[in-house]
């Protein structure tokens, strides 16, 4: 089989359709996933897809429905049960453990045919319907524009929630709003990639892209181009093989993590000598005439 | 005592309580406009509860408070605050510049910008240009400090509210950051909060205190507040103020020395 005759057939447009769709969105938050230290949150909502799922299947015959409500609900109660990142990564674990409990007992409830649930668990790109392609399509505008409305005051109450709730920004409540993007995302990531492959879409593109530049703007770029490279790359990769496409989309971003990884000091080298030579290192600061403070301060 | 019509800062009977617990009561403070104000006190003594108020994130109990004339607005441009030094991760994708234009406007929607006009003067009043496109996170404690004050100058505040500016900074950089601030104020007439548990490092540039301890206070300048007979009266026990080569040092203040 030709990638040309490939190519014309409905279920390889549409997969790579649904590729790029998942990689614009993931690529869209990683960032701030990576910056607010949530690559947990990814990971936990992502698996809680699978309940929502079971649950959808139960109720109303539907899974993407259920996992994209159950999405809603895990992003209240990671909200509700942890406040620091500490406390978070705790509360997660908590609901994660409960919510794959329930997902297996609501399964084992449901009589019909259980793939649509555990397709979510390990992806199935080659069975995107046109109803998903819809579902995703939202998702992935609803994800856009909340990011394009929010990105400023969100990237402030990201790096330096202090100061920025000092200046007015609504911190806790976009912290909750990041959390239900987050979660709508990953659970459209699931469909595509599987839960398990999620955060080869949502962290290691945007962790590349932070070795490579400091600009936000350029990160959130690199981040959504590696995300597709990744995504769609695979994809075609895998219509030449015999492979899976989740396979080709995990190497891929890791190759370009690892690339990023390597190249990103020699960037940063060059820059600094280009702009600031002798650029002092973290804790070398200038000291002038500070040896008369320093004998005398013993009062801490 | 309430005419407040001149004063940077005017608080009047001002109270917080949570539940039956006094944070602080009756608070009644005047600082005029240029001012330096040092809001001391020991861990636990209301500071942050205060700065909460100034900042319009926590409402009064009881009493008044006015900012410039106004009541404290939450997020106010007039108001800038500069928190705490804590390091920035080196990985974070950063850079000053980006941190100083929060400062302009990083609580409006929309994508972030990194040219905005009042940038590059803010840079230039803290001394910063020679880093400010480094990533935030791979620079000193004193630089990153100093991008800090930037962001909060950048929106042209008339009142500077620092929350510990100098912890975690060596003598040096403690040094260089209360010049930059106090330059500031001297050039714009700005009116500078510090909050602090040690008034060392900025006792040269103090104009007024604000002394907390145990819900009650004591105000009026350095010298007549920071005295063994003042601070015993307040904490109700014996306090040594002792000044030694332009430190002071407080002991017996809950135990802790300073």
């Amino acid at each position: 089989m030709g990638i040309g005759f490939l190519l014309q057939q409905p279920f390889a447009q549409h997969a790579l359709l649904a590729a790029a769709l998942v990689a614009v969105s993931c690529g869209l938050i990683g960032p701030f996933v990576v910056t607010r230290g949530m690559a947990f949150a990814v990971h936990g909502t992502a698996e809680l897809a699978f309940t929502g799922a079971a649950a959808g299947l139960l109720v109303a015959n539907n899974p993407v429905v259920g996992a994209l409500v159950g999405a809603v609900v895990v992003a209240g109660l990671i909200a509700l049960f942890g406040a620091g990142q500490r406390e978070r990564d705790s509360a997660i674990g908590v609901i994660l453990a409960f919510g794959m409990g329930i997902g297996v007992l609501l399964l084992g409830f449901y009589h019909g045919f259980a793939t649509a649930a555990t397709n979510i668990l390990f992806g199935n790109i080659f069975g995107v319907s046109g109803d998903q392609l819809i579902v995703l399509l939202v998702i992935g505008m609803i994800v856009v524009a909340v990011m394009g409305i929010w990105y400023r005051p969100l990237l402030f109450a990201s790096v330096d929630p202090e100061a920025a709730e000092a200046r007015g920004v609504p911190v806790g409540r976009l912290g909750l709003l990041f959390l239900v993007v987050l979660a709508l995302t990953v659970t459209g990531a699931a469909q595509v990639v599987g839960t398990l492959l999620v955060l080869s879409l949502a962290i290691t593109p945007a962790a590349a892209a932070q070795r490579l530049s400091a600009s936000p703007l350029t990160v959130a770029g690199l981040s959504i181009l590696f995300a597709v490279v990744a995504a769609d790359g695979g994809l075609l990769a895998s219509f030449q093989s015999n492979v899976k496409a989740s396979v080709f989309i995990s190497s891929f971003s890791f190759a370009m993590y690892v690339a990023a990884r390597l190249a990103g000091p020699l960037l940063r080298d060059r820059r600094r000598r280009a702009e600031q030579p002798g650029h002092p290192r973290r804790q070398q600061a200038p000291e002038p005439e500070a040896s008369h403070l320093a004998t005398a301060d013993q009062d801490q | 005592m309430n005419d407040s019509g001149g004063s940077a800062i005017a608080l009047c009977g001002a109270t917080v309580r949570f539940g039956h617990h006094v944070i602080w009561e009756k608070l009644d403070l005047n600082v005029a406009p240029g001012t330096c104000l040092a809001i001391l006190g020991s861990n636990g003594a209301g500071k942050s509860t205060l700065m909460k108020v100034l900042l319009g994130l926590l409402p009064l109990s009881a009493g008044t408070i006015t900012i410039n004339g106004r009541p404290p607005g939450h997020g106010s441009a007039e108001t800038g605050y500069v928190a705490q030094q804590r390091f920035f991760d080196p990985d974070l994708p950063i850079r000053g510049r980006d941190l100083v234009q929060f400062g302009v406007d990083g609580h409006r929607m929309g994508l972030p910008r990194t040219r905005g006009r009042q940038v590059d003067p803010a840079i230039e009043a803290v001394g910063a240009q020679g880093y400010a496109d480094v990533p935030i996170g791979l620079l000193s404690g004193g630089q990153q400090q100093r991008l800090r004050i930037a962001q909060a100058l950048a929106g042209g505040p008339r009142l500077l509210l620092c929350d510990e500016p100098l912890a975690s900074l060596d003598p040096a950089a403690q040094d260089e950051i209360v010049a930059v601030i106090d330059q500031h104020r001297r050039e714009h007439g700005t009116t500078v909060v510090y909050v602090t548990h040690e008034i060392t490092p900025i006792a040269d540039v103090v104009d007024q205190v604000l002394y907390l301890a145990a819900g009650r206070w004591a105000a009026g300048s350095p010298d007549t507040v920071l005295t063994t007979r003042s601070l015993s009266a307040l904490y109700g026990t014996h306090i040594d103020v002792i000044r030694v080569h332009g430190h002071v040092v407080i002991v017996g203040e809950e135990g802790h020395q300073h």
